[in-house]
């Protein structure tokens, strides 16, 4: 058997351009899981996720009508976490009932000197905001975060 | 440092746009949790394009309103670019997703939902405007922290200088503003983002000691290059509403910056131009580079020859803090 190609080997999460902005985009074979990812593309934004202990964990909850504005409100929930508690994360758990969004993240106090933080996450944007399913079945979520 | 030593914050207010304090302000608007992202930040910089610069007068293009401005030849200056910090971004978010989701209850059919909106007089505008006029004062409020600390600096180190502000123009902000409109006064609300006033000469909203000459107008250049101070122009009222850009704006992403430079090498770089770069992060400095940002003297031409503003100065940095 011929071992895959590293192009050919799905990437679980992604950045793509946006004018002065950054895209961030989650994949997986659940929405839960994209929504995962996406979590983790917004933390790459910053540092790399490898980077980040998951030492110490923190509850989300978030409500919103529809799928689109429930995955605005988790990567802004994830901002105002890392702002107000000055930490980044690196795992993520999510589940949904109904329209709301039940979730825990893990991650560690941000250390500058180690941690080398890129920019810092304005907030979530509806700007090319999509969750949808492609032609295979994987839930692609994304949307353009303000840097 | 006994604080109450420095009266210079009294002598601000006049060269503070609205006099330091935006007018219709509604802090009961701003929910506890942008308060609470906003409580440690206070007094900072923030990342992305923001920073504090001490920079050179270089060059001048008019003497007169320099020498109004308060500034000469050779003359040091100290800019600082930051803003509303969490507080404006939390503001913002949380209006988001109110104005998307009440759309439809306004009848307003969003095209794209980032064009949130609501009638201006609806419960939600008047809130939003209420919390985006305090958005604002904590802005000012922030900058006039970063200049006493500055203040204090300077205290330590040259307390033989006078740091006296020439101007706090804000960006990214919606005024109440009277303009002409087919020959009548008329009442609009300006939106300016990426874009600041810049108002012409003898207009009521400039200081008096400055209105001669016109409003100072702030734009700055990347930390390799130049800022410039120029002044309104009274062409600019009837062109672009009083206005001038705010900056230079980036030719690239954040992302694309960081693929093309690094930190170190850039920090090296400007170095060998005797200019000293601090940033806790070296790939801050990166996304930061110099190349990843239009030419501001080009820029800054074209708001001249557009008759938008006039260049008065270009300053060239010596030391750049990021935040």
């Amino acid at each position: 058997m011929q071992p895959l190609r590293p192009e050919t080997v799905p990437r679980s999460w992604e950045h793509f351009p946006h004018q002065a902005d950054i895209g961030v985009r989650g994949i997986g074979a659940t929405k839960e899981t994209a929504f995962e990812r996406a979590a983790q593309a917004l933390t790459a934004v910053i540092t790399d996720p490898e980077s980040v202990a998951p030492t110490q964990s923190v509850p989300i909850v978030c409500e919103a009508p529809d799928d689109e504005l429930l995955l605005v409100d988790w990567l802004n929930a994830l901002v105002y976490e890392m702002a107000t508690r000055k930490m980044l994360f690196s795992r993520f758990n999510v589940h949904f009932n109904d329209h709301s969004l039940h979730a825990t993240a893990w991650g560690e106090p941000i250390e500058v000197a180690r941690h080398q933080p890129a920019v810092e996450v304005k907030g979530a944007t509806y700007t090319e905001l999509s969750v949808k399913q492609d032609e295979r079945g994987r839930w692609v979520v994304q949307c353009v975060v303000d840097v | 440092m006994d604080l109450n030593q420095l009266k210079r914050p009294h002598e601000d207010l006049e060269f503070i746009e609205e006099q330091g304090c935006m007018a219709g302000a509604k802090p009961d608007c701003v929910s506890d949790y942008a308060k609470k992202r906003q409580q440690d930040e206070m007094g900072t910089l923030g990342s992305g394009n923001h920073y504090l610069e001490a920079q050179q007068v270089v060059q001048l293009f008019d003497t007169a309103a320099a020498s109004v401005f308060g500034f000469r030849g050779g003359d040091l200056v100290v800019s600082i670019h930051c803003g509303s910090r969490g507080l404006g971004h939390q503001i913002g978010t949380e209006f988001l997703k109110s104005m998307a989701i009440s759309a439809a209850r306004y009848h307003i059919e969003l095209p794209d939902r980032e064009l949130a909106s609501a009638p201006i007089n609806s419960e939600v505008g008047q809130a939003y405007l209420g919390a985006m006029r305090a958005g604002i004062n904590c802005a000012l409020a922030n900058r006039q922290i970063v200049t006493h600390l500055v203040r204090l600096v300077f205290a330590d180190f040259l307390p033989q200088a006078t740091l006296s502000l020439l101007y706090d123009v804000s960006h990214n902000t919606c005024k109440v503003e009277e303009h002409v409109i087919d020959g009548m006064p008329t009442r609009l609300f300006v939106h300016r983002k990426g874009a600041t006033r810049a108002f012409g000469p003898a207009h009521p909203d400039i200081p008096p000691s400055l209105r001669s000459v016109g409003q100072p107008v702030l734009i700055g250049g990347t930390m390799g290059t130049a800022s410039y101070v120029l002044v309104g122009m009274k062409e600019s009222m009837s062109l672009a509403f009083g206005s001038a850009c705010h900056g230079a704006g980036r030719s690239m992403s954040q992302h694309q910056a960081l693929k093309q430079w690094h930190g170190r090498d850039v920090v090296k770089e400007v170095a060998t131009r005797g200019i000293l770069i601090r940033s806790p992060s070296l790939r801050r400095v990166a996304e930061a580079a110099p190349g990843a940002y239009k030419d501001v003297s080009e820029v800054v031409d074209a708001a001249d020859e557009a008759n938008l503003a006039r260049k008065v100065a270009r300053l060239e940095p010596l030391v750049c803090v990021k935040g």
